[in-house]
């Protein structure tokens, strides 16, 4: 759009036609005052906070709703602003409670700080002021009427931001009220983020309320744990006598890929780290029982087991199972340890998508997978498959704002009716599970979309669907867990043909990290078939076992037949996710890493308290491939993280824990500069690499950071900006494989977790938030049932 | 939920009159407590479900217009105005006299469900002020004595 | 129902048919009915518009912008629809003149909607009209049922190849919903929240499309402008003030009642001849002209002439022509308070100075003219009042402050006279308190 130049306070400026006066404000710095006004919202013109003068204008204007001008001449400061400024904070305050001493908002208040700036605070007002209770709609969230100063932020972002449009107002005049879309409750996706955006204190959360006041909180920047979107959120934590205790989560800060965004679990559903489930101490089982023990004792007892079993059955009777929601650095760490101090490739994890199958798709394709950033401002978006409403929140959020505020077009493909098909330009309802199918009618077989018809949906509307899709610029293509093997790659093909990008879904917080880092019987990081010759081959000291070990099933049935003797379960629960006859394990030495005595910590052998995403650092890849750094912030009693397990595993088993984690600064073979892995004699290459990126060595072998070095030099398409995420940023990742291989990524492993907005793996079930939800809406279901 | 025939016509032919089919939500709200005496939970839901709007939505355009309420209230509304040109030629003995007669308040139904009262803005007969409104009928140039001859007219025709 | 007056120096225009049977079709046909709009139909749009801009009709509903540059604002060429909607909402304490056009006059609206839409090349009108009135909706929708059934609206009206529909629309309670977007809004189906402006709702209006929204009186005069002539109009009125309307005259008067007057006709003949004065043995304190949203005039005020430009000068507006009258029986507080209730009740809450304003001085008026007032309440008031006009978000805000400030300046001793828990001294009786 064409630039109009305006005057503000004196100072000439040029912006865009259109742009909205406050917003041209805040370009040159000079913030107006508002309540009503949100970016990206749409406008109200309620508060009359943000009244300025505009030349040739006999009214105070409002600087939200009035959109800049040629030549126009703007006053932002002046006595007769001032005075209406404070004016209307006198009259908000005429019906405010003025509580702040034991509101939740108390010090983050925008009507404590803006009456504070333009001193409305002695009232003039000395007649009894409208009262009613507060009141409680849903297990998150409260409303305090009398807190309320009706900006309507809450509304609309319900309504317009989260497509749920469960608050409205009601009455009028001064007993408009915002109410619940159940009359005296919610039901909705409590989300939160209308409690976030009040700029008071009139939606509170449950989880938060009166626990604690802003200023005794510690903020700490980090990633959501639960699904694999990798929202950004603010944990706000405190002193107790567990450690340090998460008492509140948000996004303060909205520089993260979610902006504004962040769904119950983010907000939420951090409870379980002070679950009272926790262990707190290693347990060793004695007959049958489990016995408190020191952590001398249970590494001692698990280092001589491994070593017992690999000195009598050999490699290939040990077995590991990764994680979904456990770090990069630990992953990789974990896939090393299996491979280089088990010496085995028996290691798998609960995979959710076909991630290899996609890798291997791309076939080399530098650029060609779209960030989460990408989602929010793409022209258009095929969506096939999933229902991110419910299992990627964020997406379905990225999806709904840029349909909404850029117009994206949206082409829906989905066997059920799934709730963005609202936002569609054009949804296509095809037979049941037919998702691949329709992947592959896109990338060139006609045949094949016979079976996506139906009686709605025609074959000439499946082809039309192509057609139009075939013309659409810049396309983002989305597609869930059920295009598996082949069909993703038809998918790709159709897509790259037009300079697509990607997303493949998976489902929890480091999915996408697990399977990059490698968790595979047959694949090293990177999707690097093992046999095949790579930069870890050359790098590692020890030698990679050249053929395919287990997969988890397999590892499952070889325990059931005693040829497995000894399983590694780091952040897992098979037994549960898998269906898995728990007897099958009851031959083999267990030991098994969590918080929680789940199905499968319950038949371990040994069991290590172990911390969570939230109490530690590292980093996590979000479904899209966006780096991002984890920050700890809680600390709980008696936990260590699981990097620091595995190292200290290694360590007992007599194996160099240099060769597994490229630390210190001396003394070390590696760092002589001569020695390093097969190669010795060569440079050592991740001394050079350091030093090329301005690098200092790690000192510690428990420095996650030292096995990010690693991942970074040598893990393809994660080379990426460190400042960067340092900082906090996301950083994208290309998906490149090593070498060009088969992808044998065996589509029937896939298990999608089927998540919905309240449930979070076996993790959620331990968050009294969403156990609360969950229960108020089974049993709302049940009086509905029972009508 | 089905309306009596002739709401249901009305809807027929309302929806045809406009772009959107919400607009038909102001009007119809007000038929449908003119047949059942308020806008009811059922009747919400209903004319929600054939306006695509939510429950919430409708209840939102309800509560905002003050003729329309989701209570039932006495059968005879007496709706007298005390806006100034009444409350210039004594409006308010006028409701104090209704208040007496039918030995309710503002806002109140008499116990046999035949009453109610209430104090209501202008209603456009300030020329011919005292005014109140009865079921829609306007009477006007009040006096406590044409108060009583409708009221007990009232209770007459409810007696046969 | 509403019985009718007259005075010899009514000029009946609008009122022409007023008690002459012209609900019925036929009676109005022989009542020169439908004969305007078949003469604007061979006019064409744009000479229709001039006739208008002519006529110096100016709108009825409050704000008196001259209708015919509110039509020329519209859209030539629009992808969405144009609609022409006619405002009934009538609410505005004293006002009970557009009551009357739907009772005796119904098709001369829908002929004024019909010229309208074919001034600015509109397909569909609306009649919105409030929901108390119920007994002009039935007789709006059997004019337009009649009209329709003659062939005078709907397809090729008049052999024109014009496709014309007009609908009648209930409200249900808000005055509120008279302001121009708010009625939009409702007759949407929504909450009736006022729209932001711009865009007007000339350029964008209902369901995205231009519209043209006139007072209903505004609408009923068109007939007689197209027939008569601009000029003719024009004449009956004072310089830019064209045409005669309905002033309705309420208080302690001898005849109250609805008069047809020229524009400009003297305010103190209105009250002391056209009325027949004051009722016996009350003495006149002050007028409020135009509604009960302007603010007041006293006694030594009122020798002006009621047009627009006259009452602005004069201090006042010419508002909605519900010509108030105050008689010296009535508390200056009093009347405060129940205006003040008033807009604090219709208040549609949207905005902050507004929604809070109405409550704090019905409040504060409340405890005051209870004998619970301070000092410094007047001032207060005042305060408050001042700084609620003209940063609100519709005029409604300022409707609620206007007044109030000048009853202050005005009558500031009879505010004092409430002061030190004093009884207020017009008050027959304390008990016949506050009812709110
Ligand atoms: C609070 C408020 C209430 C109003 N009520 C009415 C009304 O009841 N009838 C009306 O014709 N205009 C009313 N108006 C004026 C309308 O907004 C609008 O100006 C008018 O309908 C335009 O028609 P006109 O130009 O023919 O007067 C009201 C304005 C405000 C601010
Ligand atoms: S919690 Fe989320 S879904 Fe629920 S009302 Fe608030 S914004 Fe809407
Ligand atoms: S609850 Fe909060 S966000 Fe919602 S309208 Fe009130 S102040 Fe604004
Ligand atoms: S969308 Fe996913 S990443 Fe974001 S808060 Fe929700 S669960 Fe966490
Ligand atoms: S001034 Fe504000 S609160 Fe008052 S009616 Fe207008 S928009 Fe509503
Ligand atoms: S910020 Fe502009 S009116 Fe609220
Ligand atoms: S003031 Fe009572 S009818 Fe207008």
């Amino acid at each position: 759009m064409a630039d109009v130049t305006l005057t503000v306070d004196g100072k000439k400026l040029t912006v865009p036609a259109g742009t909205l006066l406050i917003e041209a404000c805040k370009s040159t710095g000079i913030e107006i005052p508002s309540f009503c006004y949100y970016p990206g919202l749409s406008l109200q013109g309620a508060c009359r906070m943000c009244l300025v003068e505009v030349e040739k204008m006999p009214k105070l204007q409002t600087a939200c709703t009035t959109p800049v001008a040629e030549g126009m001449v703007v006053t932002t400061e002046s006595d007769k602003i001032k005075q209406a400024r404070k004016a209307m904070l006198e009259l908000v305050l005429a019906n405010h409670p003025l509580d702040c001493p034991v509101c939740d908002a108390g010090g983050e208040c925008e009507l404590q700080d803006m009456t504070f700036k333009y001193g409305a605070a002695e009232s003039k007002f000395m007649d009894l002021k409208n009262h009613r209770d507060e009141q409680q709609w849903s297990p998150v969230v409260y409303f305090d009427r009398p807190r309320c100063i009706l900006c309507y932020r809450c509304i609309r972002v319900c309504g317009e931001g989260m497509d749920v449009w469960a608050l409205g107002i009601q009455n009028r005049n001064v007993g408009s009220v915002i109410a619940p879309n159940k009359e005296d409750h919610l039901e909705c996706e409590e989300c939160g983020m209308c409690i976030d955006i009040c700029p008071v204190g009139a939606l509170t959360s449950g989880a938060y309320r009166y626990k604690t006041r802003p200023w005794e909180m510690k903020h700490v920047g980090t990633v959501c744990t639960h699904c694999g979107d990798g929202c950004k959120t603010t944990l706000g934590v405190r002193r107790a006598d567990t450690g340090m205790e998460i008492v509140r989560g948000d996004n303060r800060d909205k520089s993260g890929i979610n902006g504004d965004f962040l769904c119950i679990k983010g907000r939420y559903a951090f409870d379980f780290a002070n679950s009272s489930d926790r262990i707190q101490q290693p347990l060793i089982k004695h007959e049958g029982k489990f016995v408190a023990a020191t952590w001398e004792q249970a590494l001692d007892r698990i280092a001589s087991k491994f070593k017992q079993v690999l000195a009598s059955d050999g490699p290939t009777a040990v077995g590991v199972i990764g994680s979904n929601r456990t770090s990069n650095e630990e992953n990789y760490l974990l896939q090393k340890f299996a491979r280089l101090v088990l010496g085995t490739n028996n290691i798998d994890h609960h995979r959710t998508a076909d991630f290899p199958a996609f890798a291997s798709a791309l076939a080399g394709n530098a650029n060609a997978t779209a960030s989460m950033r990408d989602v929010f401002d793409a022209p258009a978006i095929l969506l096939i498959g999933n229902n991110p409403t419910d299992q990627h929140p964020l997406l379905a959020w990225q999806i709904r704002t840029n349909v909404r505020l850029h117009r994206a077009k949206l082409y829906v493909v989905n066997s059920y009716p799934i709730k963005l098909r609202r936002q569609a330009a054009a949804f296509a309802q095809i037979a049941s599970g037919s998702e691949g199918s329709v992947a592959q009618f896109l990338g060139g077989n006609d045949a094949a979309g016979d079976a996506a018809v139906t009686p709605q949906f025609s074959r000439e509307a499946l082809s039309q669907l192509r057609d139009e899709l075939k013309n659409e610029k810049d396309l983002v293509v989305i597609f869930g867990s059920e295009l598996r093997g082949n069909d993703v790659t038809a998918l790709v093909n159709f897509g790259l043909a037009q300079g697509a990008k990607f997303i493949c879904l998976g489902d929890y917080a480091n999915s996408r990290g697990a399977a990059d880092m490698g968790l595979y019987p047959d694949m090293l990081p990177g999707y690097a078939p093992v046999a095949s010759a790579t930069s870890f081959h050359e790098d590692w000291v020890d030698e990679i076992p050249k053929s395919p070990g287990l997969d988890l099933l397999q590892m499952v049935d070889a325990a059931k037949e005693g040829k497995l003797k000894a399983l590694y379960v780091v952040g897992s629960n098979p037994i549960a996710r898998y269906n898995v006859d728990p007897f099958a394990l009851s031959k083999a030495f267990v030991v098994v890493q969590d918080m929680f005595l789940t199905e499968t910590a319950s038949i371990a052998d040994v069991v290590l308290p172990i911390a969570n995403a939230y109490e530690k650092g590292g980093t996590f890849t979000n479904t899209c491939g966006d780096v991002q750094m984890l920050k700890k912030a809680g600390e709980f009693a008696g936990v260590r993280n699981d990097f620091e397990c595995i190292v200290r595993i290694a360590d007992r088993m007599g194996y160099d824990v240099h060769k597994l984690v490229p630390f210190g600064g001396g003394g070390t073979r590696a760092d002589m500069g001569q020695s390093r892995g097969a190669q010795s004699g060569e440079a050592d290459r991740h001394a050079v690499w350091l030093a090329e990126h301005n690098l200092e060595p790690k000192m510690s072998p428990y420095d996650p950071t030292a096995m990010l070095d690693e991942i970074q030099r040598l893990v393809p398409g994660y080379d990426i900006s460190r400042l960067g995420l340092l900082s906090g940023h996301d950083e994208h990742t290309q998906l490149v494989q090593i070498t060009g291989a088969t992808g044998s990524g065996h589509p029937e492993l896939v298990l999608p977790s089927n998540d919905t907005l309240f449930t979070s793996g076996t993790l959620g079930r331990y968050s009294p938030t969403l156990n609360s939800v969950m229960e108020r809406y089974s049993t709302t279901a049940a009086q509905v049932a029972g009508d | 939920m089905k309306f009596s025939d002739q709401l249901e016509q009305r809807f027929a032919t309302m929806v045809t009159h406009y772009p959107t089919k919400r607009s038909v939500l102001v009007p119809m709200l007000l038929y449908i407590q003119d047949e059942l005496g308020a806008v009811t939970d059922e009747a919400i839901h209903e004319i929600a479900q054939r306006t695509e709007l939510t429950d919430l939505e409708v209840r939102n355009v309800i509560s905002y217009y003050s003729m329309l309420r989701t209570r039932p209230v006495g059968k005879y509304n007496l709706q007298v105005c005390t806006n100034v040109s009444c409350l210039l030629r004594g409006a308010d003995d006028i409701f104090e006299h209704c208040k007496k007669k039918l030995g309710i308040g503002n806002k109140e139904s008499t116990p046999d469900g035949l009453f109610h009262l209430e104090e209501v803005e202008c209603i456009g007969a300030c020329s011919w002020a005292p005014a109140l409104m009865m079921n829609y009928e306007f009477h006007e140039n009040l006096t406590p004595a044409k108060i009583d001859e409708l009221i007990d007219g009232l209770k007459k025709k409810e007696e046969q | 129902m509403a019985y009718l007056v007259s005075h010899p120096d009514e000029v009946k225009v609008v009122s022409k048919r007023f008690g002459m049977g012209a609900t019925h079709l036929d009676r109005y046909l022989e009542l020169d009915g439908y004969k305007a709009v078949q003469k604007a139909i061979s006019m064409g749009a744009d000479a229709i518009i001039n006739e208008v801009k002519t006529s110096n009709l100016r709108g009825r509903g409050g704000a008196g912008f001259p209708t015919g540059l509110k039509w020329s604002f519209v859209p030539k060429q629009s992808a969405k629809p144009k609609y022409v909607l006619c405002n009934g909402d009538e609410s505005e304490p004293g006002t009970c003149k557009d009551r009357l056009i739907f009772e005796h006059d119904p098709h001369a609206v829908i002929e004024g909607v019909m010229i309208a839409a074919l001034a600015v090349g509109a397909k569909s009108g609306y009649i919105y009209l409030r929901g108390e009135y119920r007994y002009l909706l039935e007789i709006m929708e059997k004019a337009v049922a009649d009209a329709y059934a003659r062939g005078f609206i709907g397809k090729n009206i008049f052999g024109s190849g014009v496709d014309l529909d007009i609908f009648t629309h209930s409200g249900a309670g808000a005055y509120e919903v008279g302001e121009e977007s708010a009625l939009m809004e409702s007759l949407e189906g929504k909450r009736g929240i006022p729209r932001i402006r711009p865009p007007f709702p000339a350029v964008v209006g209902l369901w995205g499309g231009p519209t043209v929204i006139n007072n209903a009186e505004t609408l009923a005069s068109v007939p007689h402008i197209i027939l008569g002539g601009g000029e003719w109009f024009a004449n009956l009125g004072t310089p830019r003030n064209g045409g005669t309307r309905l002033f309705c005259m309420s208080g302690e008067l001898e005849r109250p009642g609805v008069y047809e007057l020229p524009m400009g006709y003297n305010l103190k003949k209105m009250i002391y001849d056209v009325s027949g004065g004051m009722t016996k043995g009350k003495n006149l304190k002050g007028v409020v002209p135009g509604g009960s949203s302007v603010q007041i005039l006293t006694p030594d005020e009122i020798d002006v002439a009621m047009d627009f430009d006259s009452m602005m000068k004069a201090g006042s507006m010419l508002g909605s022509g519900g010509v108030i009258v105050l008689d010296d029986q009535m508390c200056i507080v009093r009347f405060a308070l129940r205006v003040t209730k008033f807009y604090q009740h219709e208040s549609c809450g949207w905005c902050i100075p507004c929604r809070e304003g109405t409550d704090w001085m019905k409040k504060t008026l409340t405890r005051f003219h209870a004998g619970g007032g301070v000092a410094k309440d007047i001032d207060n008031l005042k305060y408050l009042a001042e700084n609620m006009l003209g940063r609100t978000f519709c005029p409604l805000g300022d409707a609620a402050a206007m007044p109030v400030i000048s009853y202050i300046q005005k009558f500031r001793k009879e505010f004092e006279d409430h002061l030190d828990g004093k009884p207020c001294p017009y008050e027959k009786a304390a008990e016949a308190a506050l009812v709110s």
